[in-house]
């Protein structure tokens, strides 16, 4: 058992409002520069859609993650030793910029500048690439909301898993629906970036998981772009070197949330500490896919059980991240209540961002009644004009999860590598606490439904009321419980104190060696 | 002798190899940060590929095929006494040196084309490739208009380097030798003398320590088991990401 610390992040969909408050935030504070003005180390996606940059989910385009060869052992998809030395000059698979979108500004000055004329002066897009005037074709979220369906929805390479008919009625005005995927970095516990990056500039922390690009190793080799399958490591054109979400770690340390979770406005941001055993790595990483999700939970390791805890001090973690592991958000989301899923787990990186699968919006019917079928009706039913219903109410405890308006399949193939059992499962567990809660503050649905829907979903009153009050109610320091990164001991970080150490002080830093 | 070929064949030569033992450290150590190949396949994508690929490979022949006739000349010379396999080579060189030519073109062409990777472009970049298109355009010709280049080059070329190394230059072979072949030398000597000043210097950074590299990195900040440890110098610990 080598038991290792990661900060894990969890997304709860549902409560997901699509502002991008969060891509804002890290904007301002980390990619407002020149060749990383296309950079969203955060942004927001709407599912279906093909998201940033352009089917990025799609392998066959940009062939990133991991795949399992003939003899079960796992290889970089477009990366590697083999392929990425080889193909060293000139990358098959590296998005260029056109699979993002130009960047671009407004000329605002000619507003006020442009001498007088017969015309409003306007301010024309120009590219912050050439500073040329260009037509904008291309943004990060173009997709938002469904916009410009036929372009970006229908080619949502998830729609793979659908059958013709399934995805043709997905897209049936009365049943569209939508939901958001906000992204960044998930800070894999088996990164393809790591793995693939030549001058070995980028590497894992090894006290809180973060993975990092060291600036000065970084050679432009490119491999991570294509290595990443979220495509989550960018090039920046201006400095020639690679750059990636930072999870914040400057704020971590001084004890703060990273700054998309602290701006998010629907508060759907989690983060915590989790203790992993990472002798199950590479086990967990060349599963079969159907396993891939519950291997990937095998992984993470109870902090209250005496043995991890003896295992994790034995490797040098501190006290503080222990009990912090203890209290994680991210621990009772993923493995204690097992409701959150990762995305993508078939890209084989053992992601540690999580995800609560949103309840989508179930499939209601309008029809034509007379009045004794209406009194028939259950009282949650509601009805206009009459004789006209609409009606959401089922009459069987989870027929609503398959009545919903996107095939279960969909959201399998985003989260689960397929599998539907993983996905219903979670997506039971969001409505037996809103059933409970019913049941609770309503009063309308009888007990023994509700006590049937939480042995069902294996859930009790108590951890209802604790995931509850978790989503609904959470204050800051119960979303994000960050351990102390040690300032006391926080120099070491930085630089070498023994440098220091019987020399004339800060400021004049000579070696305190004998002169000759 | 001539002041003139004192000058180019021994001034020239200690001034650039001291450039560039000085100026790539000097650079490396204060300038770490710009040693990147500053690859420009993000703002374009498609012509890379017909000028990068055959101008690297091409190059990277012709560069061993150079340091090896320094290196091994007798060997050189005795590979070359069947003229079957001096032809041999000479075919796969020049084929190689064509490959570079051709990439090379492709790639100035490009940067001078293509609008946003003008953006990219200093003024060095233009020089540095105007140098290497003369060149390969004197090795190419060079190689045509002087045969057979590969033994002339281990038998003439090969002890006038050496001389230099063994600080006792004699350059009564270059001297004699036809003006082609000494533009393609003292050409030669500028490229190694405006290397550290140039984007060459990713060559000197290959990342050949991948091919043995373990494919995943952590890193700890500090040793917390060695701090612990009361039998540890823990000053012996350096953080390794700074």
């Amino acid at each position: 058992m080598d038991i290792r610390a990661q900060t894990s992040v969890v997304f709860h969909l549902d409560k997901c409002i699509g502002c991008h408050t969060c891509s804002i935030a890290c904007k301002n504070i980390w990619t407002d520069r020149k060749g990383a003005e296309y950079q969203w180390w955060n942004n927001v996606e709407t599912k279906p859609g093909t998201g940033y940059p352009g089917k990025w989910e799609d392998q066959s385009i940009y062939n990133g993650g991991w795949v399992k060869d003939a003899s079960g052992r796992i290889q970089l998809k477009g990366a590697g030793k083999k392929k990425g030395l080889l193909n060293i000059f000139h990358n098959p698979s590296m998005p260029t910029v056109e699979d993002y979108y130009e960047p671009f500004t407004y000329n605002y000055l000619n507003l006020i500048e442009a001498p007088p004329g017969n015309d409003q002066p306007t301010a024309r897009p120009v590219s912050l690439i050439t500073g040329e005037p260009m037509d904008v074709k291309m943004g990060p979220n173009w997709d938002d909301d469904l916009s410009g369906t036929p372009d970006y929805a229908r080619n949502d390479p998830n729609l793979a898993a659908l059958t013709p008919a399934e995805r043709s009625a997905m897209f049936q005005l009365e049943r569209m629906a939508f939901f958001y995927l906000p992204r960044i970095c998930n800070h894999c516990l088996n990164p393809g970036c790591v793995a693939s990056c030549p001058s070995g500039a980028i590497y894992k922390r090894g006290e809180d998981g973060v993975v990092l690009i060291n600036q000065k190793v970084c050679r432009a080799w490119r491999m991570c772009v294509t290595a990443c399958p979220y495509k989550k490591s960018y090039y920046n054109w201006h400095t020639g070197k690679s750059e990636k979400c930072i999870l914040c770690f400057p704020r971590m340390e001084a004890g703060y949330a990273p700054a998309c979770m602290h701006s998010c406005v629907g508060r759907i941001r989690y983060i915590g500490v989790i203790l992993y055993d990472a002798d199950k790595i590479e086990a967990a990483a060349s599963a079969e896919p159907k396993d891939l999700v519950a291997k990937q939970l095998d992984l993470l390791m109870d902090p209250f059980d005496d043995k991890v805890i003896a295992a994790a001090k034995a490797n040098g973690i501190a006290d503080s991240t222990i009990k912090a592991a203890q209290n994680s958000p991210s621990y009772k989301f993923i493995k204690q209540w097992g409701m959150a899923l990762p995305l993508h787990p078939e890209f084989r990186t053992l992601p540690m961002l999580w995800y609560v699968p949103p309840l989508l919006p179930v499939m209601a019917s309008v029809t034509q009644t007379d009045g004794a079928q209406k009194d028939k009706l259950n009282p949650i039913a509601k009805t206009w004009q009459d004789n006209w219903l609409y009606d959401t109410s089922t009459e069987e405890l989870w027929g609503t999860v398959e009545q919903a308006r996107f095939p279960l399949k969909y959201l399998a193939s985003l989260f689960s590598a397929g599998e539907t059992g993983e996905i219903s499962m979670r997506l039971k567990k969001l409505m037996a606490v809103r059933i409970y809660r019913r049941w609770k503050t309503v009063g309308d649905i009888p007990e023994a439904k509700m006590t049937k829907a939480l042995k069902e979903t294996g859930l009790t009153q108590e951890s209802a009321e604790a995931i509850f009050y978790l989503t609904a109610l959470a204050k800051f320091n119960d979303r994000f419980v960050i351990p102390p990164a040690h300032r006391e001991q926080a120099m070491e970080m930085l630089e070498f104190t023994g440098d220091v150490k019987g020399s004339t002080g800060f400021g004049f830093r000579e070696k305190p060696e004998r002169g000759m | 002798m001539e002041l003139s070929n004192v000058f180019l064949f021994v001034g020239l030569p200690y001034a650039a190899m001291l450039i560039f033992l000085t100026g790539t450290i000097q650079r490396y150590r204060n300038k770490g940060f710009k040693v990147s190949t500053l690859s420009s396949q993000f703002l374009e994508g498609r012509a890379l590929f017909w000028g990068s690929v055959p101008f690297h490979f091409g190059i990277l022949v012709l560069f061993f095929g150079h340091l090896s006739a320094f290196l091994l000349p007798g060997p050189t010379i005795m590979w070359n006494a069947n003229p079957a396999r001096l032809i041999a080579l000479e075919v796969t060189a020049f084929t190689f040196g064509l490959s570079t030519l051709v990439g090379l073109t492709a790639l100035f062409v490009r940067r001078l084309t293509n609008v946003r990777v003008k953006m990219v472009t200093s003024k060095m970049d233009i020089f540095l490739e105007l140098l290497l298109l003369v060149q390969v355009v004197f090795g190419l010709w060079v190689a045509i208009g002087y045969r057979w280049g590969s033994s002339w080059f281990a038998a003439d070329l090969a002890p006038y380097l050496w001389s230099l190394f063994k600080a006792d230059p004699n350059i009564s072979a270059v001297s004699a030798m036809p003006w082609p072949i000494q533009v393609h030398i003292v050409g030669a000597w500028l490229i190694i003398g405006i290397f550290p000043y140039t984007r060459l210097v990713h060559f000197l950074v290959a990342p050949l320590h991948y091919i043995t590299r373990p494919y995943q990195r952590v890193m700890w900040n500090w040793d917390r088991k060695a701090i612990r440890d009361p039998r540890t110098p823990w000053s012996a610990m350096r953080p390794k990401n700074n």
